[in-house]
């Protein structure tokens, strides 16, 4: 399989500064080339669920914005100008230096520039994220190892109780800001108390109390699987990883039994949570359900083009709760090959011994190519990013986008996390299914 | 000075049309500066993100229908083409086509890359990007990266070529080369000058090539030069490489944006004797009536011309009152390319609006047929001398000088700084589409757009109540150019 890469699903490792923007009144200082911002902003952002700049994304991200004087001399005076005066101009808690190909190519010491403003008092950080070293995915995760070694202070206080959340990386995952809001409720729900770190709940007061958590609690595949480690090794705080994100009931009702499991809480308080949560669902289902049944306009087969993170909880969903069977699973997050077994495996794991075979590519060229070969023999349902809309439409398909770009929507709160998140989901893809006739 | 089409690369604006990122002054002031070939680029000693060549140079190129793309970079170089596919769609949407994507590859440039060198994701990705487009021509985008690294991109792409038999041409537009993103226009016009467009096999004098990016208003376009005896041909977007390549055969080009246009239409002239029209932009009453007679002259059409413009002043007129009797007085702030905003200041002003401050991303002291662009001249005739700054997007200078002037409206060209005027308070209004007040009828609905835009404010006024900006208060409390590294500047503000 060729390495280069058409359609992108992700960016490079720098797109981490989307990660910053989402912990409110933390600020990117960009050290690199003048179009990284711009370009990146496009994929993660803009055409993708229309997510803008917020408090200071965009064309207010301090940036050095490299030029020939920079790669040619080194551009070290150049970042300390920007950074010193980014204090002055900016108002802000947590200042993230991250640095672009440019620097990184020519070898910029910026630790040593970001060491100097920090023993000044300065809250702020440095991580080396030139676009070559890999996925905005791994990105993320160096920014947050970053923040554990260079920002987080220990402390000897643990609070019972309090339970850090990650999951979603917030842009790359189109609905990481409702996703987390729906996480935060589920994990309250049992009575613990969620900290979160990113969207409109978080914020640098929360990161400041990561040390004190019980756990940390890991909802993804494989992204931040080093970063609860890094906690764990740093802090000692113990983590639970759960792979798949909580989409609908079957999911969700084993996912919060896990956590009240690993926290010590009584399956009496769970279980009354899950009956409640149930009925609601199963309230709304039995009144569609004449609908999805009666019309027989409910695709049979799926394909997910997505994260890991997304098609995993989306499979599982429809498999599990809406009878609906996988295709191949294309898993587009680059997943470093050291996790890729562990991916697949959850994917072999569904209701009714029903097994999906995944393919890991970031390639949407090479993706078109594998659904071409599949024999489809009713109209099957794609759920992929705004890249597919095309193919989709050669294949007779339904698409629905639901990972990056979805240049086709307008996220806002929305989420298919949960209870609720699987009636919502629901509806999108019955939606799709009457959109598409009428 | 020439364009120079022996080398492979544009020569970046900066040293080609002496063109800056930093000044902050007057419209006359910066006219004779630039005319004098004394204006200075000021540096700032604090920046915030813009944008950089290549995302022009592959957006404009990838929106040819039958070439493709490889841009030859880390993976989040290509993270603008989704964008471009945005765009590339609503294109293909107003022309009622079944939508396809862009055909654009990107190698992928991972470590391995820089340290081994990237020669072989080069090949890979010219001979995928054959494989799964069949294209006419490949286009081969630079990175930082690649240009950093020391890539052999010429020789590679000579070889590839000769194996593929179709133009394999590189398109040199590293970030770092320049910081004036429009020279990304330059590199994509290089491209298609230097190696796609060929000799004319015949004169086609009634044809115009229509530099343009969407081409909306095309029908519209279409009826006017029908009146004068017309036909518009547009591009490069929605364009094959044929027809591309038959460009030389034109009487004449003419383009929607002096910033955009320039490069190709001089290019054009001077190597296969297409005249470039130069003229003030379309925009406006004053635009399309220079816009037109220009063209007119170059092609003999003055008469009809005339009789084309006499007509349409007739029936817009009522309107045209209507407008400037609700618009009169009104103080705005306007921030654009240079061309476009040196355009629409005098659109505005001839709407009796009061043009309080002009901004500029770039400026060029001149454009490729060697004088200042016209729509700068046209604006050093007014009695009033406007006061102006050239900024790439500085949100932080922008923002502190649209709180100190607090307009009645902002009006915005290029995505990224309208929503700020908005967080303001301030009534906004973004440029999307070049044709935006084309001609009488353009001109009109962009009248009736501001009108509207002033009638209510409820987004911008609520949003601006409950919205912290990410400036500290010193900020504000400074002057908007205080990081502008301007001597003339400082000596001024020593001496007061």
């Amino acid at each position: 399989m060729p390495q280069v890469v058409e359609q992108i699903r992700h960016v490079c490792t720098l797109g981490a500064f989307e990660s910053v923007l989402a912990i409110k009144r933390a600020v990117p200082i960009m050290h690199a080339g003048p179009g990284c911002g711009a370009k990146l902003w496009t994929t993660l952002g803009m055409q993708n669920g229309c997510q803008g700049s917020g408090y200071v994304g965009g064309h207010a991200i301090p940036c050095t914005n490299a030029s020939e004087q920079e790669v040619v001399f080194g551009g070290t005076d150049r970042l300390r100008e920007v950074i010193s005066n980014t204090f002055n101009v900016i108002d802000g808690d947590l200042f993230v230096v991250m640095t672009g190909c440019t620097s990184d190519i020519v070898g910029d010491d910026v630790g040593e520039v970001t060491r100097k403003f920090k023993k000044q008092g300065k809250p702020i950080v440095y991580v080396e994220t030139g676009g070559f070293k890999g996925s905005n995915l791994q990105g993320h995760e160096l920014l947050i190892d970053a923040i554990i070694d260079q920002y987080l202070e220990p402390t000897k206080e643990v609070e019972t109780g309090l339970v850090n959340i990650w999951s979603v990386v917030p842009y790359q995952n189109t609905f990481w800001s409702g996703d987390i809001e729906q996480l935060k409720a589920l994990v309250s729900s049992v009575g613990l108390k969620p900290n979160v770190i990113f969207g409109p709940d978080g914020g640098v007061d929360a990161l400041n109390k990561v040390p004190r958590a019980q756990f940390n609690l890991l909802v993804s595949p494989w992204v931040g699987l080093k970063n609860v480690k890094s906690l764990k090794e740093k802090f000692d705080t113990p983590y639970l990883h759960y792979p798949a994100l909580p989409i609908g009931p079957t999911e969700t009702t084993k996912f919060l039994r896990t956590v009240a499991e690993f926290a010590g809480i009584s399956s009496a308080v769970v279980e009354e949570v899950i009956q409640k949560q149930e009925e609601r669902y199963y309230y709304y289902l039995e009144r569609a359900a004449d609908n999805i049944l009666e019309t027989r306009l409910l695709p049979r087969r799926f394909v997910t083009i997505a994260d890991s993170l997304y098609a995993l909880g989306i499979s599982r969903f429809l498999t599990n709760d809406l009878g609906l069977i996988p295709e191949k699973q294309f898993i587009t997050d680059s997943t470093p090959i050291e996790y890729q077994n562990l991916v697949s495996a959850e994917f072999e794991n569904f209701t009714d011994n029903i097994v999906a075979e995944t393919v890991f590519s970031n390639d949407g060229g090479f993706v078109e190519d594998e659904l071409r070969k599949i024999k489809f023999r009713s109209r099957p349902l794609i759920l992929g990013s705004a890249w597919d809309r095309v193919v989709a439409k050669e294949l007779k398909a339904y698409q629905l986008s639901v990972a990056t770009p979805m240049s086709d929507h307008m996220v806002l709160s929305k989420s298919y996390v949960g209870y609720d998140g699987g009636l919502h989901l629901t509806e999108d893809v019955y939606s799709v299914v009457l959109d598409d006739f009428q | 000075m020439a364009i120079n089409l022996r080398r492979s690369e544009a020569v970046i604006r900066e040293k080609r049309l002496k063109s800056v990122v930093g000044y902050q002054g007057t419209v006359k002031d910066l006219a004779n500066k630039a005319q004098s070939g004394c204006l200075k680029n000021a540096q700032r000693g604090f920046s915030q993100a813009i944008n950089c060549s290549s995302g022009c140079a592959q957006g404009h190129l990838s929106t040819i229908l039958d070439a493709a793309i490889v841009n030859h970079a880390p993976i989040g170089c290509a993270a603008d083409v989704a964008g471009a596919n945005s765009g590339f769609k609503w294109g293909q949407n107003i022309r009622n086509w079944e939508k396809r994507n862009v055909k654009i590859i990107n190698t992928n440039m991972t470590e391995g890359a820089t340290v081994f060198g990237g020669g072989k994701l080069l090949r890979e990705g010219i001979r995928e990007a054959y494989r799964r487009f069949s294209p006419k021509a490949i286009f081969v985008t630079t990175s930082c990266a690649s240009g950093i690294i020391g890539d052999d991109v010429e020789s590679i792409l000579r070889e590839e070529e000769e194996d593929l038999g179709i133009p394999v041409v590189p398109v040199f537009c590293e970030g770092f080369r320049s910081q004036i993103w429009a020279t990304g226009f330059d590199a994509a016009f290089h491209a298609l000058l230097t190696r796609i467009v060929k000799p004319p096999e015949k004169k086609r004098p009634e044809l115009v090539n229509v530099i343009n990016f969407t081409a909306s208003a095309r029908e519209y376009v279409k009826e006017i030069f029908g009146e004068l005896g017309l036909v518009p041909q547009f591009g490069i977007p929605y364009s094959t490489i044929d027809q591309i390549s038959r460009m030389s055969e034109a009487g004449a080009t003419i383009s929607i944006c002096g910033t955009l246009g320039g490069y190709f239409g001089n290019g054009l002239e001077q190597k296969f004797g297409v005249p470039y029209v130069t003229a003030l932009q379309p925009h406006g009453i004053s635009g399309i009536d220079n816009w037109l007679r220009n063209l007119g002259k170059v092609l003999g059409k003055e008469k009809e011309v005339e009789e084309y413009l006499a007509e349409q002043k007739i029936i817009t007129q009522p309107e045209l009152d209507e407008i400037k009797s609700k618009l009169k007085g009104k103080r705005v702030v306007v921030g654009m390319g240079p061309s476009f905003s040196h355009n629409y200041i005098r659109l505005l002003e001839d709407f009796g609006m009061e043009v309080v401050w002009g901004l500029a991303w770039h400026f060029d002291s001149k454009h490729d047929h060697g004088g200042l662009p016209h729509c700068t001249m046209e604006l050093t005739k007014k009695e009033r001398d406007i006061p102006i700054s050239v900024s790439d997007q500085q949100n932080h200078e922008v923002l502190n000088l649209l709180n100190k002037i607090r307009p009645d409206i902002y009006i915005g060209r290029h995505p990224g700084l309208s929503v700020w005027a908005t967080k303001m308070g301030i009534p906004t209004i973004m440029i999307s589409d070049e044709y935006s007040a084309f001609g009488y009828k353009g001109t009109i609905d962009f009248g009736y757009r501001i009108i509207d835009a002033l009638t209510n404010n409820s987004l911008a006024r609520n949003l601006s109540k409950r919205i912290k900006l990410p400036y500290t208060d010193w900020w504000f409390e400074q002057q908007p150019f205080e990081f502008l590294e301007d001597e003339e500047l400082k000596k001024n503000a020593a001496s007061s």
